[in-house]
């Protein structure tokens, strides 16, 4: 440990993290203020000891940091689920410079404190770029957890009748969601043991060339497994736009509303549908 | 016949040929399965031919179109072919290669495989 470092453990008192929150807790409850404590006294404690394993300042993504990484990388993660800002979080661990300066004005030596004035204020911005990097880490993290479940939301595979799947489709086609439409109905198709699997497009807004051919890649896969394929919803404007692209929708059964697929699947299930009161 | 290469065995059931493919197909196996089946056909004038391929998880290009060729073969020599148990993990793979094996007709399972061609040997024999 060098002289610098052997300076700067001695200003990491037992009262750092109590000025801390002084500094930049703001105004507070009790139960607030006190878990904010714990969490200051714990970062305090891993720059300890960050010191003590001979860290360096300039080097905060090295080892002896890694116990300081974490506890910021935790209460970054906190900050986001309570929806706090950014700004907020990376200004609650720069109010750390206010204590640490002033212990460094109390101490003897002005000439040796103006030398670690530097080192001080290199390491709490050191922290506080690793707290907003893992702050938008953590959003991020929390934005493609939404997307998966957007996804997942918007592809139910429905059983309509004994061996008669249908997927109502919402939203745009892409790949992606093409994709796991394809695995999840094929999977559903082995399940179920099911003959006919009708695809309603009512709720896909546009059909392009790029959406057609999507769909017929799903057509093609349901027919390599040994069903059969219906394509229902498809509203005047789509059968327009699919004419006027000259997609080929030859050898597919497509119908207007999902109760004409349904009839349609049931004839040729060898069903027949009849009143009773007539 | 070498010793390494493994030869697909092909069952008779009355009037159909039974193929079930339980390794990863290699190329030279593909190559044999076609050939052993189009003189199997020849000689026993069989009417269908059943592939399950229910254990294969991985197709490449070329078992694609062998599925294809043996398909076309076995319709020359008077033959319905049908292949069964697709994984969907392999279907979507031959889509992605851009075989979608026009004139290879499929089913789910066995049964509903041996349901298919009962009822194309009655069509046929009702001259449809």
């Amino acid at each position: 440990m060098n002289q610098d470092a052997r300076a700067l453990l001695a200003l990491l008192g037992p009262n750092v993290a109590k000025e801390w929150i002084q500094e930049g807790g703001g105004t507070l409850t009790e139960g607030a203020r006190r878990a904010m404590e714990a969490e200051a006294a714990e970062l305090v404690q891993g720059l300890r000891s960050g010191f003590e394993e001979g860290g360096e300042v300039g080097a905060f993504e090295a080892r002896p940091w890694a116990a300081a990484r974490e506890t910021l990388e935790a209460l970054s993660r906190s900050r986001v689920a309570q929806g706090q800002t950014a700004a907020e979080t990376s200004a609650f661990v720069l109010s750390l410079k206010r204590p640490l300066f002033s212990a460094l004005q109390r101490s003897a030596d002005p000439a040796a404190a103006m030398a670690h004035m530097w080192s001080v204020s290199l390491l709490v911005d050191k922290m506080a770029q690793w707290t907003v990097s893992a702050y938008q880490r953590t959003r991020e993290e929390v934005i493609q957890r939404q997307q998966q479940e957007l996804l997942e939301l918007s592809t139910p595979v429905i059983k309509l009748w004994e061996g008669v799947l249908a997927v109502p489709m919402i939203g745009t086609l892409d790949s992606a969601r093409t994709q796991l439409v394809m695995e999840t109905l094929l999977q559903r198709i082995v399940e179920a043991g099911a003959h006919l699997a009708i695809i309603d497009i009512t709720g896909v807004p546009t059909v392009d060339t790029l959406v057609a051919q999507h769909l017929l890649k799903t057509v093609s896969a349901i027919r390599l497994m040994g069903a059969e394929c219906i394509i229902s919803g498809i509203r005047p404007q789509i059968a327009q736009t699919i004419v006027h692209l000259g997609i080929d929708l030859q050898g597919i059964a497509t119908k207007s509303s999902l109760a004409d697929a349904l009839a349609l699947a049931l004839q040729q299930t060898g069903y027949r549908i009849s009143r009773t009161d007539q | 016949m070498n010793a390494g290469m493994y030869r697909i065995p092909i069952l008779q059931m009355g009037s159909t040929l039974l193929v079930t493919i339980q390794v990863d197909m290699q190329d030279q196996t593909a190559l044999a399965l076609q050939d052993d089946l189009a003189g199997k056909i020849s000689a026993t004038s069989a009417k269908g031919v059943l592939i399950d391929i229910s254990a294969l998880e991985i197709v490449d290009s070329f078992v694609g179109r062998m599925l294809a060729s043996i398909s076309g073969i076995a319709r020359i020599l008077d033959a319905t072919t049908v292949v069964v148990g697709m994984q969907p993990a392999v279907a979507i793979t031959l889509v992605e290669l851009g075989l979608s094996l026009e004139g290879v007709r499929t089913a789910l399972n066995v049964e509903r495989g041996m349901q298919l061609l009962q009822r194309t040997r009655e069509e046929h024999l009702l001259g449809r």
